[in-house]
């Protein structure tokens, strides 16, 4: 995901001589491509987080647009007030690029997993948060929002190479895409952790139990009536997102349900409590309620719970649509 | 010696009491700090044909609360109607305690310290990479060098070799809680600076003649970025503000503005001889 989002965005550059890429000394073996073929427009800032993002303000100001680079948590935590007194204040066309979603970074432990981003980022105004869920989908989302106004965080995976079946690379800023149309629950997830959400409801689907997936791509602009939407048709949401469910992909659901008077029962699966351990993100999924196997299970006891166990038959695993 | 500005220190002293006390809000002391330091740059080193240019000069008051001081500046400079002056710390206004890029002639919006030099040296590689003359002015206080992203900057700035990028310090010694060198001392101030690679000037901060002189020297075509380490008297002019902490936040009484403005009299008259 993130050699692809430098692919695409070194044939941007070739074609506007605005892009310009810093890195708080970051992206080896993956910057390289821009920085050999622009080594003019490519400036290693060095581990300074909060110089960079001010340094983004200032020559976006003067009519570039830089994206900035290092891993999510630096990106965007340590210089949180510079981006919001900076390009969120003025504006400005930065682009915040943040590698790691979740528990990517397994072993490296906590203060590499990116568990607040969208949270703590949603809440500032006009910011454009990008969550971009398969190689494809990334490419697609930097074609159509590396030239818009304002600010832009974009939130890359860091190793994930699955597609998303029938997404087929769709990206609407401010729109879900529906890729099943199962009928008994409906997945709402965000960003590569929707890889585990997949393989859920293929395994529920064994069980008789058929779900559709739903996936958020981007907030600020967020996808508030296609949520709507989707949401009448069902007793059961469940979000899932490699997040705190406080203030990302769950509480903008909750939000929607709450402000709109749905009726349907939501339960957010991401992370809850302090993360004290470390492990692989594959076991680190797992512990805290995300893996596959997991959300089978928190499905399952879902429906039991709300009384509509009974499997459908209206299950169509081809289905994809923009909603 | 002192009319080489066409800009009157004493005119925006006289602006920042008069405004002040109407408003009845501090940052009166930090304002008048910097007051000769803007009367030279809008006065006579800026070059800004229009607040709207894209070419002109970028300006960064990176302690922005002495705003008033700027405000000021901008009136004397008829890039604001007295009306407009007036909202100061008004409701609905853009002339708050800090300022506001949505104000003309307001770069950038400031008041968070430490993050003004960031974002002037992005304007200075921009400048550089759009092959301009534009240079970036950034003003920043002395314990705003308490943050370390001034340092970021600072070390980002000299290994680009920025010299279009010029930084002024108003070496007032002063800061919200205490002295600075009770807080934390900066000093050598000048050593830091130059240990950091930049090419370092002490001025008297108060002197129009020897900032002017100081400021217009500067070879923004060489290989280093520019301090001027400007050595002020915080509450310049004002006798019992000068050098005294309550001036931080302390707005002033009739009696104390009455003074003020003597004080302020005083001052040009003493200069003038």
């Amino acid at each position: 995901m993130r050699n692809t989002f430098i692919q695409t965005l070194t044939e941007l550059a070739a074609q506007d001589p605005r892009i310009i890429f810093l890195t708080a000394d970051l992206g080896y073996t993956v910057v390289e491509p821009f920085a050999n073929r622009f080594p003019n427009r490519f400036f290693n800032v060095g581990v300074a987080e909060q110089n960079m993002i001010g340094m983004a303000t200032g020559m976006a100001e003067a009519g570039y647009i830089p994206f900035v680079y290092s891993i999510s948590n630096f990106a965007c935590l340590r210089p949180y007030e510079f981006i919001r007194n900076g390009p969120v204040h003025h504006q400005l066309p930065v682009r915040i690029v943040g590698v790691g979603a979740g528990f990517d970074y397994g072993s490296a432990g906590i203060t590499h997993y990116n568990l607040e981003d969208v949270g703590a980022l949603r809440i500032q105004k006009g910011l454009k948060i990008i969550v971009p869920v398969d190689n494809e989908q990334t490419k697609t989302a930097l074609l159509k929002t590396w030239n818009l106004p304002g600010p832009s965080y974009y939130r890359l995976g860091k190793g994930e190479k699955k597609q998303v079946p029938n997404l087929n690379g769709n990206f609407d800023l401010g729109q879900a895409q529906r890729i099943s149309d199962g009928k008994d629950v409906v997945f709402i997830c965000m960003g590569t952790i929707s890889h585990e959400v997949i393989e859920a409801t293929d395994a529920l689907s064994n069980k008789g139990i058929f779900s559709s997936v739903v996936i958020v791509s981007s907030f600020n602009p967020s996808p508030e009536q296609d949520i709507v939407k989707i949401l009448k048709d069902f007793p059961l949401a469940i979000t899932v997102e490699d997040h705190y469910i406080t203030g990302g992909l769950g509480s903008f659901v909750a939000e929607v349900v709450a402000e709109n008077g749905l009726a349907t029962q939501l339960v957010r699966c991401g992370i809850r409590g302090l993360v004290e351990e470390t492990g692989s993100r594959a076991f680190m999924n797992d512990k805290y309620g995300i893996s596959s196997q997991k959300l089978v299970k928190t499905a399952i006891d879902s429906l039991k719970k709300i009384g509509n166990a009974k499997p459908s038959h209206l299950y169509n695993s081809s289905y994809t649509q923009t909603v | 010696m002192e009319n080489q500005s066409v800009i009157s220190p004493y005119k925006i002293r006289e602006i920042i009491l008069d405004q002040s006390k109407r408003a009845h809000v501090g940052h009166i002391g930090s304002a008048l700090s910097v007051t000769d330091i803007l009367s030279v740059l809008y006065g006579s080193i800026l070059k800004i044909s229009d607040p709207d240019d894209p070419l002109r000069d970028r300006f960064i008051l990176s302690k922005g609360h002495a705003a008033l001081a700027l405000y000021a500046t901008f009136y004397l400079k008829g890039w604001l109607t007295k009306e407009q002056l007036d909202t100061y710390c008004a409701n609905d206004s853009h002339l708050g305690v800090h300022p506001e890029h949505h104000l003309r002639g307001v770069d950038f919006s400031t008041g968070s310290l430490g993050q003004g030099l960031s974002i002037g040296v992005g304007s200075a590689l921009a400048a550089r990479l759009k092959k301009t003359s534009q240079r970036t002015f950034v003003l920043v206080s002395d314990a705003e060098c308490n943050e370390g992203s001034v340092w970021e900057a600072a070390m980002v700035a000299a290994h680009q070799k920025l010299s279009n990028l010029i930084v002024i310090i108003d070496l007032n010694g002063q800061q919200a809680l205490g002295y600075t060198k009770d807080v934390i001392d900066l000093n050598p101030m000048s050593k830091r600076w130059q240990s950091f690679g930049w090419d370092v000037h002490d001025v008297d901060g108060h002197s129009i003649s020897q900032m002017t002189e100081v400021l217009s020297g500067l070879n923004t075509n060489s290989e280093t970025p520019h301090v001027i380490v400007a050595h002020t008297t915080f509450g310049k002019g004002v006798s019992y503000m000068q050098n005294k902490i309550k001036w931080h936040y302390w707005p002033m009484s009739e009696e104390e503005y009455r003074t003020a403005k003597e004080d302020i009299a005083k001052l040009q008259i003493t200069n003038s001889k």
